[in-house]
């Protein structure tokens, strides 16, 4: 492969990329260098088992991949700002729809919950880690090379450029000759075992390690929906490894399952995916209702109404969620029978989610509501959510749908969805567990500010596709005529982007104002309100989480363990087994990154030795014998005195 | 470390009967896994488009090899782990050992088998149902290859340490590893197979 063929070429945009890319790991090089912070990278990140550590990192990576995803679609709104626009050419713009999906749903949205789970439902159910802190390690290192995977197909081979879909045969290798859907199919692959991970994790976690006497209708209801996630993440991934592999194969050793001659079928190819996509929504949506879920109980200071139906409609959708693929190429021609079956299982779904709409109105009614950053996300998500909810009924009519099937409507209407369902929900976590994390709110001003930006100008931007996808504006398309009237439309959409890009710069700016100037609090329950169990502990949470393991009598503990003064902690301090930390995970994640960027390019001899290598890590691991540590009582008892002295 | 001495030594400290719960939910998504493989076999197995047809291809010989040796080295892994319980060290290697060879004898014959069918022309790029028919059969047999590996480290520990609750649980969940494969493989055999040369 000649050199100009491996690095992109031609784009100066691309060219100014490569260079951004290349000053800011210089930066960060001679920044840890000079700070001689290696060691304390190293030893306090890189190696952690923390689940809080994990959880931050996560987030870390999510805001990054936000910044990314963001330009991307700052990116598509300039060049449909004005018709015949030549900003980008048609194969630059297929590849940046394409990375903006991917990168959301699968480097963002996912992580960004999947770093709020380890951060808080270990405190939740009162354990002082997840059932498998290694695992836990070993899952987030092979997301992060995952996603870095993904990446550098930026500047290093090309972009995929077939949509996040991935579609076949336009992703084979005849219709998609470059080596972008060779990224897309292996970095997948690699983020994927690192959710599945999770997704194992999670469940033993949340059933074998709650507090004493926590039973499971009395778990905090953001970990209930982590509980039917992981569930649902451990049944749909395995679906995407296969799709995934068998696109490999395909494109790599020949094989036939998706191509258009010797008895291969590319319809497989979309339900396959759609088998693990529709539940992926899901996966990202369920927990954003577990978030919103707590914090309207928090902020109306009342019990969440209707647990139990809560619950049950989470169990529902979970199930639901696996009936439904079908509805995302009703066009393609599987008949009507096909067509009313999959169109009553979606519809159905409006029924548990119109529950739960109605159990969060019903627990605001009657509160004593405060209008925290937090709360004011949530009570934003209801109604806009609501019209995201209602197109989606209408795209589910399977005859109306020919009518606008991949047109902007259906843009607006996953947007709709996803950013009030999951990004306002993840932001609204984000505020609401800050301080458990780090000992000090965000500035609330700021994080107001923020919020007004980003719920107006959200509107303003997706709100005009609607009409755009009415008025026959398909998606995915790099530009239009100025007859075809689409122009003013658009124009206002894009508008509303750069104020939306302008509201998730005043969050990041909170971020960076909070660390330099909000006052340290180091209060266990900064809102006043806390219910559960996470509140118990002391803010920033010690390493061991609870001195004490906590006593649960009831649902809300801490809550009533205040009103009615009974202590959640008895019992005397005893040493506390923690897990050690290790490299091995960060080894194999690295390690796994090479493996995937060998085989892209399939260059084979590198790539057996970068999978002998995996296989000695995992043979040094089995052989390897770790108990963890103990840390004594004299050490306990110095950090709860260093928290105020207020023993938990 | 607290051990329960009221349970199986496998399952005596929390972390160690976590493993093993955790494993069992990690089998349901290999579940998944196969059933996806299964599904896309089932879906492309008649369309081998100018290629050669399953019961043209299939054998009975070396498929019944196969069986026999993986469903008697599933029985042997049960012995070892019954051996393991009565702390008989020497008779739970030996035990291991025979399962891990039969694997091995497995592999081999699975191996002659797809070296014949590459030899007789059905490669994995002939048609779509040669393409699935490899990649169910080639996952089935990594997974194999894995767990001969895998059960080679185990066995070494079981030499060097004895039964601790670190072998002991190790052992175990190899074994529900192995039946696992062994599961999987009737359902090749009776689906794949048999319904192939009918």
């Amino acid at each position: 492969m000649k050199l100009d063929e491996f690095f992109v070429t031609g784009e100066p945009m691309i060219y100014a990329a490569m260079v951004s890319i290349v000053v800011a790991s210089l930066a960060i090089l001679i920044g840890l260098t000079y700070f001689k912070k290696w060691g304390y990278l190293w030893r306090e990140w890189l190696t952690t088992v923390d689940h809080k550590r994990i959880g931050v990192m996560y987030i870390i990576a999510a805001l990054l991949m936000l910044f990314r995803g963001g330009v991307d679609a700052l990116l598509m709104r300039a060049q449909l700002a004005v018709p015949e626009n030549g900003l980008l050419d048609a194969q630059h713009y297929n590849e940046i729809f394409t990375t903006h999906g991917v990168v959301m749903i699968l480097f963002m949205a996912m992580p960004f919950i999947i770093g709020l789970m380890n951060v808080v439902v270990p405190l939740q159910i009162g354990a002082r880690d997840v059932a498998f802190p290694r695992l836990n390690a070993v899952s987030f290192w092979l997301f992060f090379a995952g996603a870095m995977l993904f990446n550098i197909s930026f500047v290093i081979g090309g972009s995929p450029d077939a949509g996040w879909t991935a579609y076949f045969p336009l992703a084979s290798l005849e219709f998609s000759p470059t080596v972008g859907n060779n990224f897309y199919s292996i970095s997948l692959q690699i983020a994927g075992i690192g959710t599945l991970l999770t997704g194992v994790n999670f469940i033993v976690t949340i059933l074998k390690m709650r507090a004493p006497g926590m039973k499971l209708m009395q778990m905090p209801m953001f970990t209930w929906s982590i509980l039917i996630t992981s569930v649902i993440i451990v049944f749909a991934f395995p679906v995407l490894t296969v799709a995934l592999a068998l696109m490999m194969f395909d494109r790599m050793f020949g094989g036939q399952f998706f191509t258009m001659a010797n008895g291969g079928m590319d319809m497989l190819w979309a339900n396959l995916f759609w088998v693990w996509g529709h539940p992926e929504v899901y996966i990202v949506i369920l927990p954003a209702f577990g978030i919103y879920s707590e914090i309207i109980a928090t902020f109306s200071k009342k019990n969440l109404y209707g647990y139990k139906s809560m619950v049950a409609s989470m169990v529902v959708i979970s199930l639901l969620s696996f009936v439904v693929w079908a509805h995302h190429f009703y066009t393609m021609g599987h008949g009507s029978m096909v067509n009313s079956v999959f169109s009553i299982t979606t519809m159905a779904i409006a029924v548990p989610t119109g529950v739960k709409i109605f159990n969060w109105l019903f627990t605001l009614q009657k509160g004593r509501i405060s209008f925290t950053t937090p709360m004011l996300y949530t009570l934003a998500f209801i109604p806009i959510f609501t019209i995201g909810g209602v197109t989606g009924v209408m795209l589910a009519m399977a005859s109306a749908d020919y009518q606008y099937h991949n047109t902007m409507f259906l843009v607006a209407h996953f947007h709709y969805v996803l950013i009030p369902g999951t990004v306002f929900a993840v932001i609204a976590g984000f505020h609401y567990w800050f301080p458990k994390v780090f000992g000090f709110r965000l500035n609330e001003r700021l994080g107001k500010l923020a919020f007004w930006l980003i719920t107006i100008f959200f509107n303003v931007t997706f709100l005009p596709l609607f009409f755009l996808g009415l008025n026959g504006m398909s998606r995915r398309m790099y530009t239009y005529s100025e007859g075809s009237g689409f122009g003013p439309l658009n124009m206002v959409a894009s508008i509303g982007a750069v104020g939306l890009a302008l509201g998730f710069v005043v969050l990041c700016y909170n971020i960076y104002w909070s660390f330099r100037y909000a006052p340290r609090e180091n209060v266990n329950d900064p809102w006043g309100g806390g219910r559960t169990l996470e509140w118990a502990t002391h803010s920033p949470v010690p390493e061991y989480n609870f001195a004490r393991t906590p006593n649960v009598k009831g649902m809300d503990a801490y809550w009533h363990s205040k009103k009615e003064n009974q202590p959640l902690f008895e019992g005397k301090i005893e040493p506390i087994h923690m897990p050690n930390n290790s490299g091995q995970p960060f080894i194999l994640g690295v390690i796994f990154f090479f493996l995937g960027f060998f085989l892209v390019f399939s260059w084979w001899i590198p790539s057996i030795i970068a999978g002998i290598a995996v296989i000695i890590m995992l043979a040094a691991r089995t052989f390897e014998r770790d108990h963890g540590r103990h840390i004594p009582v004299k050490e306990i008892m110095e950090i709860e005195e260093k928290h105020g002295g207020e023993l938990v | 470390m607290k051990i329960n001495p009221n349970v199986p030594l496998e399952y005596g400290t929390e972390e160690n009967s976590n493993r093993i719960f955790g494993f069992w939910i990690f089998l349901g998504a290999e579940i998944a896994l196969f059933s996806t493989l299964f599904a896309v076999y089932f879906t492309l197995w008649n369309r081998s488009g100018s290629g050669p047809t399953a019961s043209e291809i299939f054998e009975l010989k070396g498929v019944l090899v196969e069986t026999f040796l993986l469903l008697t080295s599933s029985f042997t892994c049960g012995l070892a782990i019954h051996a393991m319980r009565h702390g008989f060290k020497k008779a739970t290697l030996v035990f291991f050992a025979i399962t891990l060879l039969m694997g091995l004898g497995f592999l081999g014959v699975e191996i002659t088998e797809f070296v014949t069918y590459v030899h007789d022309g059905a490669t994995l790029s002939t048609s779509a149902f040669l393409s699935s028919l490899f990649v169910l059969l080639g996952t089935h047999g990594l997974h194999v290859t894995m767990g001969f590996l895998w059960g080679a480290a185990i066995m070494i520990q079981i030499k060097r340490e004895g039964f601790t609750p670190d072998t002991t649980n190790k052992s175990f969940i190899f074994s529900l590893y192995w039946h696992f494969l062994d599961v999987v493989w009737i359902f090749i055999f009776s689906f794949v197979y048999l319904k192939g040369m009918m």
